[in-house]
């Protein structure tokens, strides 16, 4: 019979119809700014950097080592080196960012920067309401911007957050061990002493030219 | 053959003229009025992004058809030569956004031939699911657009939708982002899947043959997509084959080519599935080839879920920083939702390619859509340009 | 499948003069090519789609790439006569000598074509044909006779690369506009001076916005640094 097929598809759609009142499968959207879903563990925006302890510019991870600005498919990281070191939150002398600038209007979110960081210092927010007025400034996050503490990091990204601290734990124990090892050693000379500990360690060692 | 005279298009300019090649038929027009230029796009609501044909028509008749490309041009390909490998993995996300997944895994699969890397088996298995999954949410919105162009505004895309949203649930629960997923690298994949997560993805695979059933009561049997569909847009085999037609639209016209039986990459072999093949090579043939692909989809869905072992998803001696392949050359290809797509890097030993390629199917599988919609109305073209299934983001690069 | 040499035997058995030489590729993907004589290659072409045994009715990528002039150096021995003082004596001997020379590698356009068989299930054949040089003799024979599947990406390497392809039904520009003059994926190509203000530009872009600000043409410039 001509018309049967439609007659079957409408009868589809009045399932469907009819079940949204019943069913909460059949529903399937949300009043978005009321109404929020929860994301995912893994959910990933832009990036933010971590920092230890409770003064952001004194606890950055972030060694200005470089890699994720060569790295940054889009370039949309600026790093300026600083010349001098400054203590981190442990007292240990380093290097640290002076300028550390995302544009996350040209980031396209693709966690490069974070999979090169050898100093898990790079991470990725799942802050997802940016919007602002001020289309250049207003996007272009400075390093005060971007510092989030540890426990920020912990709270978006629980599972992940524990694995790098027990990573980085491990490194500092290994690191101290070499340290004490390279303390007793009788020729002290050839240990480069002054490099900082955790870029001496082995896991973590940036091989800064072949990254270029 | 009478021409307005309006602004010249590519439509009237002088018609090829060599002989001995597959070119399209020449329709001569039959009335007395003039013929009309009609530019179709770049911003027509069907053209599924920016795109342009120039139509030249006798009353409704199609008398012939120009693409006009380039309106979503970014030189993907030059933007590879100036970085790194690893670098260019979220850029193949952004070719055909609708499968980032299947590009992530070609492009991978090319740089792995080039370096010669091997992949854990559990990798192996994820990209196999990943694959099959965008494959079917691919075919649903597919069909969704093609009967959306068809003047059925919604619904069925919103069917369509509704299931693709439990597929890119699981994309971002896995991998971070609904889309632009980048999620495959060198020698595996980026993190490992947890155990909630395959039974999150077993629920929903257990759910998409329900969806199908519904999908298929709404569509299939519906005299108006029947009209619309059935003999319009037919494509010859021995044309398709020529003009290096792939995927669903060559298997549509009956020719027995699907690259995961015909290449075995990754660990199709393992797998049984049935490669559904059409009769006519109409845009109805289409349609149906995608919805039985969606079906052999879930059987191998099904089967990778269970064989799934535990294991590595990276291979120990895959490199992330300081990758630096040996001069030399590899073109990798696997079956795509929407044909083949294929990654062609020469190496010159730098850190990133000398010369990158990407064979997109969207662009080579338009080469026939004058051929299809030649004395049509030009209703039709819409339907057919539809049926090709393209995304621009892959056909202009 | 056929290896590629005896492909390469095949072709010169049925196309006699076909110029057929193998490439090989030292990557472990192992796939090696056969570079055409051009002026035989529609001969070599149809004889490949046409072969019962080969039957490569698909042609699937068409690449084009760009090698640019290169100075090559080369380490040579050279005999040569040397007068020297032997023992109080002035002689003339012989003496090999390693010397560096350099010569200059003319650059060429190439396109790279990869052909399966829909039939035989088998594949990749590569082949690759050279221009003669990048700048006027730029002419390859177009397959788009043989294989409709080249149309659309031998226009874009005219597009990209500039290289013309006789026979071709229809060489118009694919993805740039009509009126683009360049070719944008040659090696040497320059991008146009066209100056936008980019918020993060640092390196060449920072130092082109720089040459802009000298010139007075961006004033918002200054204040946007400012701001930052």
């Amino acid at each position: 019979m001509l018309g049967e097929g439609i007659l079957k598809g409408l009868a589809e759609t009045a399932k469907n119809f009819a079940g949204s009142f019943v069913s909460k499968e059949r529903m399937t959207t949300v009043e978005y700014p009321e109404e929020r879903l929860p994301l995912p563990e893994a959910s990933r925006n832009f990036p933010f950097l971590v920092y230890d302890g409770t003064d952001w510019e004194a606890g950055l991870r972030c060694v200005a080592c470089q890699i994720c600005e060569k790295e940054c498919p889009p370039k949309c990281i600026y790093i300026d080196k600083s010349k001098d070191k400054k203590p981190d939150h442990v007292g240990k002398m380093q290097i640290y960012p002076t300028k550390f600038d995302i544009d996350i209007s040209i980031c396209m979110s693709c966690q490069i920067c974070v999979e090169v960081c050898p100093f898990e210092a790079i991470k990725m927010d799942s802050e997802y309401e940016l919007a602002t007025d001020d289309r250049f400034g207003g996007l272009l996050l400075d390093r005060h911007q971007l510092a989030k503490p540890n426990e920020y990091y912990h709270k978006i990204h629980p599972t992940e957050a524990a694995e790098v601290d027990a990573r980085l734990a491990e490194e500092k124990v290994k690191a101290d061990a070499k340290a004490k090892a390279a303390a007793a050693a009788p020729k002290p000379a050839a240990v480069p002493a002054a490099k900082p500990a955790i870029v001496a360690s082995s896991v973590a060692s940036p091989k800064e030219g072949e990254a270029g | 053959m009478k021409v307005a005279e309006t602004s010249p298009g590519f439509a009237f300019e002088k018609a090829p003229e060599a002989e001995g090649w597959n070119r399209p038929p020449v329709i001569e027009p039959d009335g007395e009025g003039e013929l009309l230029e009609v530019s179709m796009g770049p911003h027509h609501p069907s053209t599924h992004g920016v795109f342009r044909m120039d139509v030249a028509l006798d009353g409704e008749r199609v008398i012939r058809l120009k693409p006009v490309f380039g309106y979503l041009h970014r030189n993907h390909e030059q933007i590879a030569e100036t970085t790194s490998y690893l670098s260019m993995m979220p850029y193949t996300d952004r070719l055909d956004y609708f499968c980032s997944l299947s590009n992530n895994w070609a492009y991978a699969l090319a740089v792995e031939k080039l370096v010669g890397q091997a992949v854990p088996e559990r990798a192996e298995y994820i990209r196999v699911i990943l694959a099959e999954l965008t494959r079917v949410q691919n075919h649903a919105s597919a069909i969704g657009f093609l009967i959306q162009e068809m003047g059925a505004s919604g619904t069925p895309l919103m069917y369509a939708f509704k299931e693709r949203e439990k597929i890119l649930d699981l994309f971002e629960s896995l991998t971070g982002s609904r889309m632009m997923c980048n999620y495959m690298r060198f020698g595996g994949c980026r993190v490992d899947t947890s155990a909630a997560w395959l039974e999150a993805t077993r629920k929903v695979v257990a759910g998409l043959p329900h969806f199908i059933d519904e999908y298929e009561a709404l569509l299939s049997e519906n005299e108006i997509l029947m009209a619309r569909c059935q003999g319009v847009g037919v494509l010859k085999p021995e044309l398709a084959v020529n003009a290096g037609i792939t995927g669903p639209m060559l298997r549509a016209s009956g020719v027995n080519y699907d690259i995961r039986r015909v290449d075995h990459y990754g660990i199709y072999d393992r797998f049984k599935f049935r490669v559904p093949l059409g009769e006519h090579g109409d845009i109805y043939d289409r349609y149906m080839v995608r919805v039985l692909e969606m079906r052999e989809s879930i059987k191998i869905l099904e089967q990778a879920l269970k064989e799934i072992p535990s294991g590595p998803v990276m291979d120990a001696k895959a490199k992330i920083r300081g990758f630096r392949p040996k001069p030399g050359e590899a073109y990798g290809r696997i079956e795509a939702p929407k044909g083949e797509l294929g990654f062609y890097l020469i190496s010159d030993g730098g850190n990133g390619p000398y010369r990158f390629r990407v064979r997109p199917p969207s662009l080579i599988n338009l080469t026939v859509l004058e051929d299809m919609c030649l004395g049509h109305n030009v209703a039709d073209v819409v339907l057919i340009f539809g049926s090709v299934d393209i995304v621009l983001g892959e056909v202009d690069r | 499948m056929k290896t590629v040499e005896q492909i390469k035997a095949a072709i010169e058995a049925a196309v006699p003069g076909a110029g057929v030489t193998i490439v090989t590729n030292p990557s472990p993907s192992a796939q090696h090519s056969l570079l055409l004589n051009p002026s035989q290659a529609i001969a070599v072409a149809n004889f490949l789609r046409e072969d019962e045994e080969l039957a490569l009715d698909f042609l699937s990528n068409v690449t084009g790439v760009d090698y640019l002039d290169k100075e090559v150096a080369e380490k040579v021995k050279v005999t040569k006569q040397v007068a020297k003082t032997v023992d109080g004596v002035e002689q003339t001997i012989e003496e090999t000598v390693e010397e560096t020379r350099k010569h200059l590698e003319p650059g060429h356009l190439e396109a790279v074509y990869h052909l399966f068989s829909m039939r035989k299930k088998h594949g990749p054949v590569v082949l690759r044909m050279r221009t003669v040089n990048r700048t006027d003799k730029v002419e390859l024979p177009s397959f788009t006779p043989i294989w409709r599947s080249a149309e659309f990406q031998e226009r874009e390497i005219f597009d990209l690369y500039g290289i013309v392809f006789a026979g071709h039904p229809d060489l118009r520009r694919l993805l740039m506009w009509p009126e683009f003059k360049d070719h944008p994926m040659r090696k040497d190509y320059v991008e146009p001076d066209d100056f936008e203000y980019e918020p993060t530009a640092h390196d060449s872009v920072m130092a082109r916005a720089k040459s802009h600000e000298a010139a007075g043409e961006q004033a918002s410039l200054s204040s946007a640094e400012a701001a930052r």
